[in-house]
């Protein structure tokens, strides 16, 4: 088994309120799992606990050999190894984009400055963005401080890459310009888990996809699962969705 | 009646008055960036240390800001000797000028702590920085950045309190001019001259703290925008 990531029977709540109620699924090396489902139905939160962002009461999740759930688990480490990118992009506003992508890669592993900078280029031309190096964030337009935020992920050179809603704030013309960066990283052979409401995007680069419902997986298959429903809930999510 | 002023009794102490100029800038100086770095850890500790820190600095913040600066300036003078440690009386006023200022800026830097939104906590720990490199250069700039003109003119208000400090014969200007007054008798045209020597130290501080501003806040230099 060459799982990077594998959820078993995850529960989480907030409160009294239950929003992962038994997740389980697998995540292969090269992998492309889109998470799709309602809002509430804790895609965004079984996404953000794999990353050891939340905490989780049951269950186990391994990420690329880091036992998530463990209490002792080394958080640092399991951050070298997997990288996250936000629908808010949440790049650092008072530095450049070029300063945004050298600033992991020199603190946590000590590249020197020159060698950090070379490499900001190299991700930032994967974006499409090398003109961009000495720009500030709020000079540029959503879809592009979405691809610099990629773009900084990818500086740190992770195993798998989170993505959690990365479009919803973009208008279709950025969307497409930031899920064709995503599909290139996807090409290259990158493991991916994507929170998404792309469904087209789903089914054109997914190699699985997981709906979710009140807190648990309701189905999964591969993106052309989504033409064949098998469960009522999924054929309502993709008919609303179209 | 009138009054002769006579201003002419002062033209030799001009000596006097620019040294004592000078030592205020100084002790200002050193207190601002003394107070700056203990106002700052404190309200790093306060926003995000363990229970016991954030009940030290509340408490500690609390009685500098509700007590008055004269009386600071006396415990700490008289309780370093009663401690048996010999200090001057500038170094003393420097301690007590530090210790008031640091509860003041701490108070405004965690206004500017605050500012800053989780999301960017939660990003820079996700790239794998640790605790003091997040502190470091995702959140203490934009937020010092933010509550600048707070701080400066925090610290324009320290330079002008130091003047207390002339209580436990510290040498800054205005205990040269309690000096000068009683050789000279010309107290109201002492303390006219030293007020408007403290004005011209107003907007020097003020110019200096701008630039350093300026040098320090690249973006905002660069783009002219607030955060």
């Amino acid at each position: 088994m060459s799982a990077v990531v594998r959820l078993h029977n995850v529960h989480k709540s907030f409160g009294s309120h239950k929003v992962l109620e038994g997740v389980s699924f697998e995540v292969g090396r090269g992998e492309v799992a889109a998470v799709i489902g309602q809002s509430g139905s804790g895609k965004s939160t079984a996404l953000r606990c794999i990353n050891a962002l939340e905490t989780i009461e049951h269950g186990s999740i391994d990420v690329c050999g880091h036992a998530v759930h463990d209490p002792k688990l080394d958080r640092r480490s399991l951050r070298r190894d997997v990288g996250i990118v936000f629908q808010s992009y949440n790049l650092f506003p008072h530095l450049t984009v070029e300063q945004n992508i050298m600033l992991a890669p020199t603190c946590v592993k000590a590249l020197p400055k020159a060698k950090a900078r070379e490499l900001a280029r190299e991700v930032l031309a994967r974006v499409g963005l090398e003109a961009k190096a000495e720009n500030y964030p709020e000079q540029l337009s959503g879809g592009q401080q979405q691809r610099v935020a990629i773009a900084r992920s990818l500086a740190m050179q992770p195993k798998l890459m989170l993505f959690d809603e990365v479009t919803s704030a973009l208008d279709p013309q950025l969307t497409g310009e930031v899920l064709k960066v995503m599909e290139d990283l996807a090409r290259g052979g990158m493991t991916m888990i994507l929170v998404t409401h792309e469904m087209a995007f789903a089914r054109k680069v997914a190699s699985q996809v997981i709906y979710m419902h009140k807190g648990k997986v309701w189905e999964t298959g591969p993106g052309s699962m989504l033409d064949a429903p098998k469960t009522a809930e999924l054929a309502s999510f993709v008919g609303s969705g179209l | 009646m009138t009054y002769e002023f006579d201003f002419s009794a002062l033209l030799p102490y001009w000596r006097e008055f620019a040294w004592g100029a000078l030592l205020t800038l100084q002790l200002s100086a050193l207190s601002t960036v003394l107070g700056f770095i203990l106002g700052t850890l404190c309200a790093i500790g306060r926003a995000d240390g363990p229970r016991w820190v954030k009940f030290l600095v509340a408490c500690y913040v609390e009685v500098i800001r509700n007590t008055p600066l004269l009386v600071q300036v006396f415990i700490v003078y008289f309780g370093i000797a009663t401690l048996g440690i010999r200090v001057s009386a500038n170094m003393a006023a420097v301690i007590a000028l530090v210790v008031n200022v640091g509860a003041y800026t701490s108070e405004i830097v965690r206004a500017g702590l605050e500012s800053v939104h989780k999301s960017q906590l939660e990003a820079a720990d996700c790239l794998g920085l640790s605790r003091p490199q997040i502190y470091w250069h995702v959140v203490l700039r934009p937020a010092v950045e933010r509550v600048y003109p707070a701080l400066t003119s925090q610290y324009v208000l320290l330079m002008l309190a130091s003047s207390i400090t002339s209580q436990i014969s510290a040498e800054e200007l205005t205990a040269v001019a309690n000096r000068i007054q009683s050789d000279t008798f010309r107290s109201f045209e002492t303390y006219i001259v030293v007020g408007v020597i403290y004005l011209a130290l107003s907007f020097v501080v003020r110019i200096a703290l701008g630039l350093f501003g300026l040098a320090v806040f690249v973006r905002r230099r660069k783009l002219g925008t607030a955060l």
